[in-house]
């Protein structure tokens, strides 16, 4: 495969650490937004070869970890209804709402399939127009343009038995809703080079300005993230040093332009439009989310389907569960600090939804370090 | 479903929300290329949930690498002094 071997040299990575230590003269915390990097940390070990100084935490960069457990229930009941066949990705599937979760709906007799692209639910509703076929979008900026497709394509076609469930959202205001907390102890950020190569890094900048904290776009190989991390501690010492502003940068030039991919930008903004949305572990954020613009309201599933959007429940199931997830979405806590974390909780019986994604950081954890990393935590 | 791992396009698509066909490794998936009108056969992209998000700048990734070996050498001079 063109450009992974080489992303993954030992040596290169034997100097990149090096070069960390030899820069790095406090301590520092930094945040890696995306799951998939949280999973490349944690599988080569890259957290455990840092200098001592350096402080890697999880962000919340799973989409499947962030939808909100009002959504879930909502899938699920769209699911249960009569003649919907309710399509997602395959970890939506056993992310647990309230009670239950959509691979029990299924075993009650809801027709719920997995599928690989929102493209294949459009083909499922063309191929079976007797069944109302709902797309349960899930994603952030990175997906959010094959979701516009999607819509597009059933609007493209006439076909009118497809829709979108949109849980849809956006990275930096995310990323705002963190830094703002009084519990932040983020000093920098490796942001998501996928949503970076869709959207570009002009919406990072007024995050680095406002609250002085390096944002670098960064890839997902060890080298990527080592190489990111070092030109974000770059950042931080010449700020401490020497007051020197801190600024946006681009580690991931291979993939990621600094104006994005604009024809994916003119499909989000043809198809969706900017809204209010709830963030599992986050809470409410202004702008965060994508919902269908007005001339696609027949591809919207609430509207179609008389849904009430779900309102966040602090007090629910969720809040009375030992299940740290949140903390871990914020930054404020590892996996392995939870009390649940290779007990109760495992990829077959998940409390919360890091646990079950593949690309949440429990997951990471547990698949890569098992029950070592609980017992490091004792 | 972050998936970093580009493909290699082997097929383009018949019209312009259609799905081309892009090559991971051994297994061959078809891929909508409606985001990358540039991209031509041989090329490849970072597909995310079916769809072609970015081509890769392959002179882009040698200047990366060229940048870390250079860091190094650096490195190894500085140690040697």
């Amino acid at each position: 495969m063109k450009y992974l071997a080489e992303f993954r040299d030992p040596e290169r990575v034997r100097h990149s650490v090096a070069e960390l230590a030899r820069v790095t003269t406090q301590q520092w915390t930094v945040m890696e937004i995306c799951g998939g990097q949280t999973h490349a940390i944690v599988r080569y070990g890259l957290d455990q070869l840092l200098p001592q100084g350096i402080e890697l935490v999880h962000g919340p960069g799973c989409p499947v970890c962030v939808t909100p457990i009002e959504e879930i229930d909502q899938a699920i009941a769209v699911a249960l209804l009569p003649g919907v066949t309710l399509c997602s990705f395959g970890d939506m599937l056993r992310v647990p709402g309230t009670d239950t979760d959509l691979l029990q709906a299924r075993a009650q007799g809801a027709d719920v399939r997995v599928v690989y692209s929102p493209l294949d639910a459009v083909e499922l509703a063309l191929a079976e127009p007797e069944r109302d076929v709902v797309f349960f979008a899930v994603g952030f900026e990175t997906t959010t343009p094959a979701s516009a497709a999607a819509a597009l394509r059933a609007k493209q076609l006439g076909i009118a038995n497809f829709s979108l469930l949109s849980s849809h959202v956006r990275v930096p205001p995310a990323m705002s809703a963190i830094l703002s907390s009084d519990e932040c102890r983020v000093d920098g950020f490796l942001a998501a080079g996928h949503v970076c190569s869709v959207m570009g890094s002009a919406e990072y900048e007024p995050l680095c300005d406002r609250y002085q904290v390096p944002i670098v776009i960064t890839g997902f190989e060890p080298l990527d993230i080592l190489q990111g991390l070092l030109a974000c501690v770059k950042q931080l010492e010449a700020r401490a040093a020497t007051g020197a502003a801190v600024h946006v940068e681009n580690q991931y030039t291979r993939a990621v332009r600094e104006s994005g991919n604009v024809h994916a930008q003119a499909l989000v903004n043809e198809v969706f439009e900017r809204a209010p949305r709830n963030w599992r572990g986050l809470g409410s954020i202004e702008q965060s989310g994508f919902e269908l613009r007005e001339g696609y309201a027949q591809l919207d599933a609430r509207r179609r389907l008389q849904l009430e959007m779900p309102s966040l429940d602090p007090q629910g199931k969720a809040a009375a569960s030992p299940c740290i997830a949140g903390r871990v979405l914020r930054g404020l806590e590892k996996p392995a600090d939870c009390p649940c974390f290779a007990r109760e909780c495992t990829p077959e019986t998940p409390l919360g939804a890091p646990m079950v994604s593949s690309e949440g950081a429990c997951a990471a954890y547990f698949q890569h370090r098992g029950r070592s990393s609980q017992e490091a935590a004792r | 479903m972050c998936l970093a791992i580009p493909g290699c396009i082997v097929e383009l698509a018949a019209d312009p929300l259609g799905q081309g066909k892009v090559r991971f490794g051994e297994v061959l998936r078809p891929v909508c290329l409606a985001c990358v009108p540039e991209a031509q056969v041989g090329d490849y992209v970072i597909v995310h949930a079916g769809f072609a998000i970015s081509v890769l700048d392959g002179a882009e990734a040698e200047r990366t690498l060229a940048l870390l070996d250079a860091a190094r050498d650096a490195g190894a001079a500085g140690g040697e002094a």
